[in-house]
């Protein structure tokens, strides 16, 4: 869920497509008596510094999960042979991905003017950030409370700069660095954007209901996803899942053993993911109140249950709890508690974190190793299984009779709580999903092919046996 | 003269070192190496990808000792790096054709 932006000027514009009203069906919209009054127009007033504070905050944590934190967390991961060109390609891809973001990536993500398909992604009225400055505001969760857009702007541009960097563990070790940026631009503005566009815009609690077509095709048909396992999990897992089929294994996959150069660096990738996921998760909420807080303390809960859960699996099965597998669980847990963040009650987080770290286990440890595919460091196991598990899991931990928040209809003037039908809602989560999951891999495996075909995407064998660092960089991790 | 060679457990060197010294070994030349015998390997295992790891860390020392040492060396070590588990190691004696201190020209058992 969440919002979007709004600037007074093209606030009920447009998008009244009847495709679009079809679907929005689900949320109860109903058509909208039209607003008699003067449109509703946001001012400097409704701006709350403490909520511009914690954004600003939160948006910095986000950026701190790709750059180090998933950086380390992937490069302790590879060999050493390898380290500097997963760093790169992290950092590399989060300063494309800022770019892109402001030259076109907002404005296909949170406009609905200027576009073919509203619901489905944004046009380009406000590329390169056209129309935005500090007098522009952007919509909350609450009525009459606004963001100044830039602080949106800002937030979701570190969203759209991790998303991106997840996949590359997946072909981690064998790709050429050009074709792999080459790809994070494509895919964003083909796959992220719209995602992003289908799943999170909607007009704003104070014009939903004068436009009350004014929303993206998921959001309208009521799914729920608080921070992203969609819109990142699910996306850039399934995207990692069709990038390491079609780049194919590592030489000597399976044959020669492959073990990470330093678990020490994962360790401290995995815990600035974990603080900086409290960014990522209660930031999302888009205020500093209470349901940013129920977001941080399931970003708590859920992630210490699947860390636990993962070691003592392990302890079971193998009789030695790893510190790899614990990190793995806490990602895990990180992961399947994302779009449930502000949703669920504490103890069932608990219950849904230890859920996604289980079947993350099986498919990480099992069902990669039966059918053979080289997702390197499990992008597709842990991302896109634990989103699923985050994504589906969410319909049944919102639900207000298990201590979950329910959800909102916006569709009147004043927001008010929707009645939850939790068998509905899951079945709308299982909608979402197939629809991420079908998006995503179709553009991802057009890009990836179209580039395999034509500039290549792997590098030759004697550069892959030699190293990424060296020939594709010209550098070593380690000088000793 | 007899070339004594000694691959023991690493955590017994320090022990080894001392007794030798205690008995007039006079110098050793200590390598770690790599090997397998009796003993089982370690398994690695990295998120369900197992890595058995048949070579096991052990330190090789090579000491040169006249014929009266030799014997007394070899119990030595034997006594000192034993921990009565499989993976103790193996002590190796050849004979020695000659030996010489390169910085005097000595040979002989004096160049020991």
């Amino acid at each position: 869920m969440i919002r979007k932006f709004v600037t007074g000027v093209l606030a009920t514009a447009g998008s009244l497509l009847a495709a679009t009203a079809a679907f929005a069906q689900d949320t109860a919209v109903a058509i909208a008596p039209a607003a008699a009054a003067a449109p509703f127009v946001p001012t400097a007033e409704m701006v709350d510094k403490g909520d511009v504070a914690w954004m600003l905050v939160s948006s910095a944590l986000v950026l701190m999960m790709s750059v180090p934190a998933l950086a380390l967390f992937y490069g302790g991961l590879v060999r050493a042979k390898n380290m500097l060109s997963v760093l790169m390609q992290v950092l590399t891809i989060v300063c494309v991905a800022a770019l892109v973001w402001f030259g076109w990536g907002y404005s296909m993500t949170f406009t609905s003017t200027g576009s073919p398909w509203p619901s489905l992604v944004g046009g380009l009225d406000k590329a390169f950030l056209a129309g935005v400055d500090p007098t522009t505001f952007a919509a909350t969760f609450s009525n009459g409370v606004y963001l100044p857009e830039y602080v949106f702007v800002i937030f979701q541009m570190t969203f759209a700069c991790i998303t991106p960097a997840l996949i590359v563990g997946a072909f981690a070790e064998r790709i050429r660095f050009t074709p792999l940026i080459l790809f994070v631009v494509a895919w964003l503005t083909l796959a992220y954007f719209p995602i992003a566009h289908m799943v999170w815009y909607w007009a704003g609690p104070d014009f939903l209901h004068a436009a009350p077509t004014d929303m993206g095709l998921l959001w309208g048909w009521g799914a729920l996803d608080f921070a992203g396992g969609t819109v990142v999990h699910i996306n850039a897992g399934i995207a990692g899942l069709v990038g390491c089929l079609i780049v194919g294994p590592r030489i000597g996959y399976k044959s020669e053993p492959m073990p990470p150069h330093s678990l020490v660096m994962t360790m401290i990738g995995a815990s600035l993911l974990w603080i900086g996921w409290f960014g990522f998760n209660a930031g999302s909420g888009l205020e500093a109140n209470a349901f940013g807080a129920l977001a941080f303390i399931n970003t708590l809960t859920a992630t210490a249950a699947a860390g636990a859960t993962w070691a003592i699996i392990e302890q079971i099965v193998h009789k030695r709890p790893s510190l790899l597998g614990a990190a793995t669980g806490v990602v895990a847990g990180l992961v399947a508690i994302t779009p449930a963040a502000g949703f669920a009650h504490p103890g069932t987080a608990i219950l849904l974190g230890a859920l996604a770290s289980g079947v993350c286990f099986v498919f990480v440890t099992t069902v990669k190793n039966k059918l053979g595919y080289d997702d390197s460091l499990d992008v597709f196991g842990v991302h896109a299984v634990g989103g699923i598990i985050g994504a589906i899991g969410t319909g049944v931990v919102a639900a207000p009779s298990l201590g979950g928040q329910g959800w909102i209809d916006y569709t009147a003037p004043v927001a008010t709580a929707g009645e939850y039908d939790l068998a509905g809602q899951v079945m709308t989560q299982v909608w979402a999903v197939g629809v991420t999951v079908l998006w995503t891999g179709v553009v991802s495996a057009a890009l990836f092919l179209a580039l395999k075909y034509t500039i290549g995407l792997r590098p030759s064998a004697e550069v892959e046996t030699e190293g990424l660092d060296i020939r594709e960089h010209g550098e070593r991790a380690y000088n000793m | 003269m007899k070339f004594i060679i000694a691959v023991i457990k690493p955590f017994k060197l320090d022990e080894v070192r001392e007794a030798l010294s205690g008995i007039g070994v006079a110098g050793m030349t200590v390598t770690e190496v790599k090997g397998f015998g009796r003993q089982k390997g370690q398994t690695e295992i990295y998120r369900g990808a197992e890595y058995s790891t048949n070579m096991l860390p052990k330190v090789k020392i090579e000491i040169a000792a006249s014929d009266a040492l030799a014997a007394l060396v070899v119990e030595t070590i034997q006594a000192v790096a034993r921990t009565e588990a499989i993976g103790d190691g193996k002590i190796f004696v050849l004979d020695l054709a000659s030996a010489t201190r390169i910085r005097t020209g000595e040979t002989g058992d004096t160049a020991l």
